[in-house]
């Protein structure tokens, strides 16, 4: 199984944000999208996830074409989405966002499991449960989104910018457990970044996005040796 | 027993009414964000279907789960086929703002001439399966009745469902989260309209009871819900819109205001005070008393 | 500029003469409608200016066409004005009411607002029982006099008629003329973006408020026209279904559409009244029968106008002919 995006385009209003995107993300593979602010990041992962309308080209996780039906759908076919700035429901406790993410699958003992599995992965969020998430701190609250996202035990793990705003110490520690995450389990990642270098580093695949378009695609090792990647996009 | 205990007790019963009615209007606020001023149409058809129940089979507690049963499939029909068709044509231009408004006020007027063409616009008695006379202790009667009991229970008790289904079941908790945040809800994979049209269904069930509670006490006629929509409107706003123990807290705090006017100052105050009241929580409140963070600019 | 302006006042002149010249010509039922639309053009206008261009919304403005009324035939009855002065007070007494709520309304929006105006016109009506001097149910009486002598021989119905037009046009022009001001202006960029406009200096709770103040005066001086036509000023005159049908006549032909959109949602409104009653009589169905098809019809109207033409029948041509030409220039953006 792997997400095969084709000719991809998506317009905001009279800007196109996706310009006629082609990539492969082979499975178990953890691809980086990098690129500056409006590249279309956002856009590619919200079209995926069925927010955005694409205006054409075809996106298919296996044999599900994400193009077609609700976001809420998608989830109940493997994908999940883990939306910019925390994507958390403040007024509910950290508990109830967690089950949130397994409610659809109208099963308690495997919601238990899959919880006990999320908590070993972030143990901070296992001592906070009963609190609201808005008490969290800026890190709690990304690896509860992720959590969250974990919760509808995804496949296909569409994460985007989860070190926005984040202290340097807690960005490296979520980056290490999504490639704990890659490496331990069957899930695929494609990953959306602005911080290019620390992406680049726990990717397998990088993916340079330019208003809309593929700049450049390749391992990530490659792509941070190649010297004019380094100086347009990871600033030095 | 004495005249204050008394208006503080007429003040509950009231108030609890108008606390069901502001919950109608907060459930279909947090859900879809839009004040509903039909709920005073929707709460008078499903009150007069508890009255065509009570003249068939004479019995009024059959009457309020029916009742309750027709206010929630009228909300439902309401969304589905005209709430949700309407925030998707009416996204652009100068009636952006105000189309929901509009559309419910129309809603408010169809359903108004429409129950007058069926029922008529004279007045229907609604009469209490208990007594609607005040206590006598010793010498003195107090306006308090055994109907204001019955009307205090009966609210409690859905207080209480609701309360239960908003903390405890999964349900409750798919309704909150997609009354809080529809797009992450989405992408948790909750079915957020659907959700959404079982908010609107506890919405009408909610103003049904409302409706069904308060007319033993007064009459019924197409028009006669309007001013608990009024009133509900006001306890919703001073518990924050969008908090439904606020709305319950709203109610009571409104009855006990308008009981204590009526008793100390007049009842000719009743249709001021609720406005006054309104007007200083806003300005002075703007989130209402339990002060929620949401901006009165949604 | 001032060329347009003069040719928008030489075009009202026109309108006025022919409506004038008409006035001769048509009969006594004919000349009531003719009253009712410009009472409902002023209405309709107040709206217009209010929701169509400020963006915010009352559902009060029945309720300030009430002060309006009860401020005229209070001064008619008790000091017994010339009849221009008591338009001139009864407008500025309820934009006086709008003011007051106008200053509470520029920190609301959408529901907050449209619920405590709500909150206004249920209470308003119930209010005029509690004072005697308003004359409970019953209401007062409102004679606005006959003709000066010196127009010869004029009937009630033509006086009310041109007085009623006569109001309408000024109306018209002084809505039209703030709508193209600086205000006008000010109102649109505020109602777009609001932060934006702040940003470039302009208040929006000021600007807001001036709005809620002019549309009140203007819906005041609709309710004088009501009361002057109907000849009568009582609570049941101004009910809740009243600010429906004006803004059932708003949204008809565009919220943000003064002329013709105003003059179009009055035609409508008097027009429909007119058909349901031939209607009802015909089947011979009762007055209260015909009452309520009325307004299940006007609701049923705005409900229609708000889902399938929602920015009015002009926007949405408009919209079509934009479709088409994208289409046949082969969906090139």
């Amino acid at each position: 199984m792997s997400l095969i995006v084709r000719n991809l385009s998506v317009d905001h209003g009279a800007i196109r944000a996706i310009d006629n995107l082609s990539f492969i993300v082979e499975k178990r593979r953890l691809t980086a999208v990098i690129g500056a602010n409006g590249a279309g990041k956002s856009t590619l992962l919200r079209t995926l996830s069925g927010l955005n309308q694409a205006t054409a080209g075809k996106a298919s996780w296996g044999d599900h074409n994400l193009l077609k039906g609700k976001a809420e759908l998608h989830v109940r076919k493997g994908v999940s989405h883990v939306s910019e700035g925390k994507s958390v429901i403040p007024e509910l406790t950290v508990e109830e966002n967690l089950e949130l993410g397994a409610l659809w699958r109208r099963n308690k003992k495997e919601a238990e499991e899959t919880k006990r599995y999320v908590l070993d992965l972030f143990p901070r969020l296992g001592e906070r449960l009963k609190q609201r998430a808005d008490t969290l701190s800026g890190g709690e609250r990304q690896m509860l989104a992720i959590g969250r996202a974990l919760m509808s035990k995804p496949q296909l793990l569409l994460l985007d910018e989860p070190s926005l705003g984040l202290a340097p110490l807690v960005v490296e520690q979520i980056f290490q457990t999504i490639r704990d995450i890659v490496n331990s389990s069957s899930m695929t990642v494609l990953l959306v970044e602005q911080n290019a270098m620390g992406a680049l580093k726990i990717a397998d695949i990088g993916v340079v996005l330019n208003l809309g378009k593929i700049a450049a695609i390749g391992p990530a090792a490659d792509l941070i040796a190649d010297p004019a990647i380094r100086a347009a996009y990871l600033g030095y | 027993m004495n005249q204050f205990i008394s208006s503080i007790l007429i003040g509950f019963s009231q108030g609890s009414i108008y606390a069901l009615m502001a919950l109608a209007l907060v459930l279909v606020f947090r859900s879809t964000r839009v004040v509903n001023f039909a709920q005073a149409g929707q709460a008078m058809v499903s009150t007069y279907i508890g009255w065509e129940v009570i003249n068939r089979t004479g019995s009024y507690w059959l009457a309020i789960p029916i009742a309750a049963l027709g206010g929630a499939i009228l909300a439902v029909i309401v969304q589905n086929f005209l709430m949700r068709p309407l925030s998707k044509r009416t996204s652009e231009g100068a009636i952006a703002p105000v189309a929901n408004i509009i559309v419910t006020l129309g809603l408010l007027g169809v359903l108004h001439s429409g129950a007058a063409i069926i029922w008529g616009s004279e007045e229907k008695l609604l009469t209490s399966p208990v007594s609607t006379n005040g206590f006598k202790i010793g010498e003195n009667v107090y306006p308090f009745s055994a109907t204001d009991v019955l009307i205090i229970i009966t609210s409690v008790i859905v207080m209480l469902i609701f309360a239960f289904i908003f903390k405890k079941t999964n349900l409750g908790l798919a309704l909150r989260a997609a009354a809080f945040q529809p797009e992450i809800s989405r992408l948790a994979g909750i079915r957020v309209d659907r959700v959404q049209t079982i908010g609107w269904a506890f919405s009408g069930a909610a103003g049904a009871v409302a409706g069904v509670l308060i007319a033993p006490g007064s009459y019924l006629n197409p028009y006669s819900l309007d001013i608990l929509l009024v009133f509900g409107f006001v306890a919703a706003v001073i518990g924050g819109l969008d908090s439904l123990v606020g709305a319950a807290v709203g109610g009571i705090v409104l009855g006990l205001t308008l009981s204590f006017t009526s008793q100390y100052v007049g009842t000719a105050l009743t249709f001021v005070v609720p406005f006054v009241v309104l007007l200083v929580v806003l300005l002075l409140r703007p989130n209402g008393l339990l002060g929620g963070r949401s901006s009165r600019n949604a | 500029m001032h060329n347009h302006h003069r040719r928008r006042l030489i075009g009202f002149a026109i309108v006025g003469i022919l409506l004038f010249l008409l006035s001769n010509r048509v009969g006594v039922l004919r000349l009531y409608q003719g009253s009712t639309v410009s009472m409902y053009v002023i209405a309709i206008g107040s709206i217009v200016l209010l929701t169509g261009f400020s963006g915010q919304i009352s559902l009060g403005n029945g309720a300030f066409m009430a002060l309006g009324a009860y401020i005229a035939v209070l001064l008619q009855t008790y000091l017994s004005l010339p009849l221009v002065l008591t338009f001139f007070v009864a407008v500025l007494g309820a934009a006086f009411f709008g003011l007051i709520l106008g200053v509470a309304a520029a920190r609301l929006s959408g529901p907050y607002l449209a619920g405590t105006t709500l909150a206004l016109a249920v209470a308003l009506p119930s209010l005029v029982n509690q004072f005697p001097v308003l004359g409970g149910e019953q209401g007062l009486m409102f004679n606005a006099g006959s003709a000066p002598e010196w127009l010869g021989e004029v009937s009630r119905f033509k006086w009310l008629f041109w007085i009623s037009t006569l109001a309408a046009i000024i109306a018209c022009i002084g809505i039209q003329n703030i709508l193209k001001s600086r205000y006008g202006r000010t109102w649109k960029a505020v109602r777009s973006n609001s932060t934006a406009a702040e940003l470039s200096g302009i208040s929006s709770a000021r600007s807001k408020v001036l709005a809620f103040v002019i549309s009140a005066g203007i819906a005041g001086l609709a309710g004088v026209v009501l009361a002057l036509t109907a000849g009568t000023v009582a609570p049941g005159a101004f009910p809740l279904s009243l600010s429906f049908a004006i803004i059932t006549g708003a949204v008809i032909a565009g919220i943000s559409s003064l002329l013709p959109g105003s003059v179009v949602g009055a035609v409508v409104l008097v027009g429909m009244s007119q058909l349901v009653g031939t209607f009802t009589s015909r089947f011979q169905m009762g007055d209260i029968l015909a009452e309520n098809l009325k307004e299940l019809i006007v609701s049923a109207l705005l409900i229609l106008a708000v889902v399938f033409t929602p920015n009015g029948p002009g926007e949405k041509i408009r919209a079509m002919r934009e479709h088409r030409k994208h289409h046949s220039h082969g969906g090139v953006r």
